[in-house]
């Protein structure tokens, strides 16, 4: 095959450098210039998808109901540590509708997550899988849970990270509990601090985070005897299928996943989890659809979380600058495998010359973390850019003159690669001018009552999104002159289907209703999962180059039908343009019978040796009421640096989304596990405490929206991640303005900010 | 008063103008109901105790939670859900406005949004940003679209 080439890429992926080995084919096409016109990138359009969200039609995997369907439940263990001795399923499989149970005596060799059963013989947190009941309807599935007997013997458990890190916790391996999670040096950190003139140490603390989607997770799997056909609410449909395949040891043909609409998964749903297996190992069983989707208790326990992170950090600071920086962390990863390492914006954001960060992974009995957007930048960013304030403040100098020290800087001070492109102080310069920041006052400003203080704080974010191969799409004509593309990707509420519709329809020449989205299907080619803020990145070149290929061959046939030479005409708005004559598209398909144009397209790896970045920096402006320790939070500035905006309308979206997700994570969001029990006492929405629409202030959404033309040729990277960032330490930072209290624990509670204003006061 | 059950029982109401009647058992919810049963499955499932209103129905007049709603208790009376809005294929006023407001994410917790919407907007056309705020505060949206659906709910009130 001519100009097929074999090639190294490398992206980025939560903050993790990755390589890997794709095939590239043809030439990319130039990224736009800037300021480039363009009849649909850049516009803001209403979601394609509209109406089917606010019509109800809108398919999810909850309203998968098929003929004949089964319905799966799951039996989870009571107990935070014990192993399972013996199970009795003799009343349960006696009751009428029990269709199957399996559980760790019964179930097939299924090698699954880095284990060599999904049955654990010790189960190791309340909510661990013990046995799954398949009935004919719900109601008799959950009697027949109550109905299984189990019998368990109790081991010793610790659930609390900073219990687990003692040494005198119980050893849930043989090696301990605490794991080592990566650590980074630059230049000579213990030099840096003997240079220092000022020194600010101080410990901070995040806690657990549910991510609580609203649409739990889910499976409804459907055997026809040949092939397996799994409909699934998930972020990553091809990562759905290739677990299922692995674990089932199944030929990839053979498994067919289908995620037409999923309602939210925030990190939590890339990838499938053992509800997927029962449904497929159940109906493969007995022939018949099976559901099996979690109940929100159950997505509270065993569906991921946020891991609570416990982080000293130590800066030094000399002639208003800071010359050393130290962090250490540790992360309640429960009984994930891997640790969201909090030292990513440490080690990459600021240009300071010494710098060194170790993380450390702790396991305790407790669900196991997953990604949870921007997984450890979250907790990461809490604690630096608080502690730059802190530093900030110890050398008198004001907090955003400080991080623009540091921030200038083109070159990547990890991997000593330039940027594409970054354009960090344009948003400090946007957002200072918008949240009044030249009216900040270092002690603060009277509120809104006597017993209210207000202050104004900022912090700056870093993360990825550079996106990557592969991934592909396709775009072909009906005869009606309107285009289908097919992308093998799913929309978890960003907008990827408006974006992508809006991407093809500029490159073909199209308005944006003549063309149809197809995805969520994995029939179509590969497409990424939509985790790490890489979608549009990974997807959106690979759009373009396909529906400019499927613009050139329909030119080229329009030629030919016309009798005029390609090159003289032009596609605008789906109508066919040549030198004094504009002829529909319809027109010239309807003469073509059946023909079918396809364009194909694919994603071009990244250029080497360049780092790919988002930046963005909010303010916040707060006011807090000194009596009874509530944080009001008036006013949010976000502005991003995510180079082209192709949608104003759905990027602003998600912006707001990510500051209200922030928002809870900054006052109100912490799950609380007790100790002794081991059991999670608010695994619901009434107590875990997500914001609400009167807890959304105001906020202002802003981009510098220049394209990164060295990033893709859609100039364009990821925001899914970015917005979450910095919200948290801004909020915190402005608490500090106001009031003069540091408050170093999120969730900022009531409770944890009265305790800060008390020491502040004591020290005052 | 009137006993009925313990087992699946005939119940009829109205639901999006059409008179059914379902074959549930007592203590079967609304929710369950106009889903499973009839199939309306606009209407989500995300807490079924109450505490996220994604299951708001509107219930002679009221919107009210249906997991927290029997079923049973509904006899005679008129159900309201996502799929009954439209008109001739026209969306109400309510829809359009979220659409033109991008007022959801996900789009999971949009019905029952759109529903409490819809009911403030037949108690108070006149509603302003306030009573719109105040009637979405029980319908949780994890993504966050909040602003947009205030501003939805408030171009709606403007409109109709």
């Amino acid at each position: 095959m001519p100009g097929l080439r074999v090639l190294v890429s490398k992206d980025e992926f939560e903050g993790e450098i990755y390589t890997s080995t794709v095939i590239v084919e043809g030439n990319d096409l130039p990224a736009p210039k800037d300021g480039a016109d363009s009849s649909e990138i850049g516009r803001a359009r209403p979601r394609v998808d509209g109406r089917s969200r606010v019509s109800g039609t809108a398919r999810y995997t909850q309203d998968v109901i098929l003929p004949g369907m089964l319905h799966a439940l799951i039996l989870r263990s009571p107990y935070p540590r014990a192993r399972v001795r013996a199970i009795d399923t003799k009343k349960a499989e006696a009751l009428p509708g029990v269709r199957g149970i399996l559980h760790r005596f019964n179930v097939p060799e299924i090698e699954f997550r880095s284990e060599k059963t999904i049955f654990r013989e010790e189960v190791r947190f309340v909510g661990d899988d013990v046995a799954a009941v398949v009935a004919d309807d719900e109601d008799i599935a959950r009697v027949a849970l109550g109905l299984i007997a189990v019998d368990y013997e109790i081991l010793p458990h610790v659930v609390d990270l900073e219990e687990a890190i003692r040494d005198k916790a119980p050893k849930l391996t043989p090696e301990g509990n605490v794991f080592d999670a990566g650590s980074y040096k630059r230049g000579d950190a213990r030099k840096g601090f003997k240079d220092a003139v000022v020194t600010v140490e101080a410990t901070y603390r995040t806690s657990t985070q549910m991510h609580n989607a609203l649409e739990t997770h889910g499976a409804v799997a459907s055997w026809d005897g040949d092939r397996l056909t799994v409909w699934e609410s998930t972020q990553g449909i091809f990562e759905v299928r290739n677990m299922i395949k692995n674990a089932l040891k199944m030929d990839p043909a053979k498994v067919h996943v289908i995620c037409e609409y999923m309602g939210g998964g925030f990190g939590a749903k890339l990838g499938t989890y053992k509800y997927s297996l029962y449904a497929s190992l159940f109906s493969m069983r007995l022939g018949r659809p099976v559901r099996c989707i979690l109940s929100r208790r159950e997505e509270n326990l065993a569906a991921g979380n946020r891991s609570a992170t416990l982080q000293h950090l130590r800066l030094g600071g000399k002639d208003g600058r800071i010359v050393a920086l130290e962090h250490e962390s540790w992360s309640n990863s429960g009984q994930g495998r891997w640790a969201a390492n909090p030292t990513g914006p440490t080690n990459t954001l600021y240009d300071i010359a010494n710098i060194a960060s170790t993380a450390h992974r702790v396991m305790t009995n407790a669900g196991a973390l997953s990604a949870f957007r921007a997984p450890g930048y979250v907790e990461g960013t809490f604690a630096l850019e608080s502690a730059v304030d802190e530093l900030a403040a110890a050398m008198n100098v004001d907090p955003l003159t400080l991080r623009r020290r540091h921030a200038r800087s083109a070159i990547d001070p990890r991997t000593g690669n330039r940027y594409t492109l970054k354009r960090l102080m344009d948003c400090y310069a946007i957002g200072a001018k918008e949240i009044g920041w030249s009216k900040r006052k270092a002690a603060g400003m009277r509120g809104s009552a006597p017993h209210r203080r207000r202050g104004l704080g900022m912090a700056t974010q870093i993360c990825g999104g550079g996106g990557g191969p592969p991934a592909y799409a396709d775009v072909h004509f009906e005869t009606d002159g309107t285009a289908v593309l097919r992308v093998g990707v799913q929309d978890i509420g960003t907008g990827t289907r408006t974006a992508v519709a809006q991407i093809c329809a500029d490159e073909i020449g199209l308005t944006l209703d003549q063309v149809t989205v197809r995805i969520g299907d994995t029939d179509a080619p590969y497409g990424p999962g939509s985790g790490g803020s890489v979608t549009l990145a990974s997807i959106g070149p690979a759009v373009r180059l396909a529906a400019n290929e499927a613009r050139a061959k329909l030119l080229a046939a329009a030629g030919g039908v016309l009798e005029v030479r390609a090159d003289e005409l032009r596609l605008e708005r789906g109508v066919v343009v040549s030198k004094g004559a504009r002829t529909p598209l319809r027109e010239i398909l309807s003469k073509l019978s059946s023909s079918t144009i396809v364009g194909t397209g694919l994603r071009h790896p990244n250029p080497t040796g360049l780092a790919i970045k988002t930046f963005g920096a909010h303010f916040a402006q707060v006011e807090v009421d000194v009596r009874t320790g509530e944080i009001f939070v008036e006013k949010i500035v976000a502005v991003h640096d995510i180079g082209r905006i192709v949608n104003p309308l759905t990027a602003a979206s998600q912006v707001q989304g990510g500051v209200m997700q922030a928002l809870g994570f900054a006052l109100t969001e912490e799950r609380i596990v007790d100790r002794g029990l081991g059991r999670v006492m608010n695994a619901n929405l009434e107590w875990y405490e997500i914001p609400t629409a009167m807890d959304a202030p105001e906020i202002v959404v802003r981009f510098v929206d220049t394209p990164d033309r060295k990033a893709n040729n859609l100039g364009a990277k990821g925001l899914g991640e970015p917005p979450i960032i910095p919200t948290a330490a801004a909020v915190a930072n402005a608490v500090a303005n106001a009031t003069g209290a540091r408050v170093r624990h999120a969730p900022m509670t009531r409770a944890r900010v009265l305790e800060a204003l008390a020491i502040a006061g004591a020290m005052a | 008063m009137q006993f009925r059950g313990p087992g699946a029982l005939d119940i009829s109401l109205n639901v999006n103008g059409q008179d059914v009647t379902v074959h549930v058992p007592p203590h079967r919810s609304l929710l369950d109901t106009v889903r499973e049963s009839l199939g309306l499955t606009g209407t989500k499932k995300v807490c079924n105790e109450g505490d996220c209103g994604a299951c708001t129905v509107i219930v002679d007049g009221r919107p009210v939670y249906s997991c927290l709603t029997l079923a049973i208790a509904c006899e005679g009376r008129t159900v309201e859900t996502i799929e009954g809005l439209s008109r001739d294929g026209k969306l109400h006023v309510v829809q359009q406005a979220f659409i033109d407001h991008d007022a959801y994410q996900c789009g999971f917790c949009t019905p029952g949004q759109v529903m409490s919407v819809v009911a403030l907007l037949r108690a108070n056309p006149a509603a302003r940003e306030d009573d719109v705020r105040r009637a979405v505060a029980g319908n949780l949206c994890r993504c966050g679209a909040y602003n947009n659906i205030v501003a939805a709910g408030v171009a709606a009130a403007k409109k109709s």
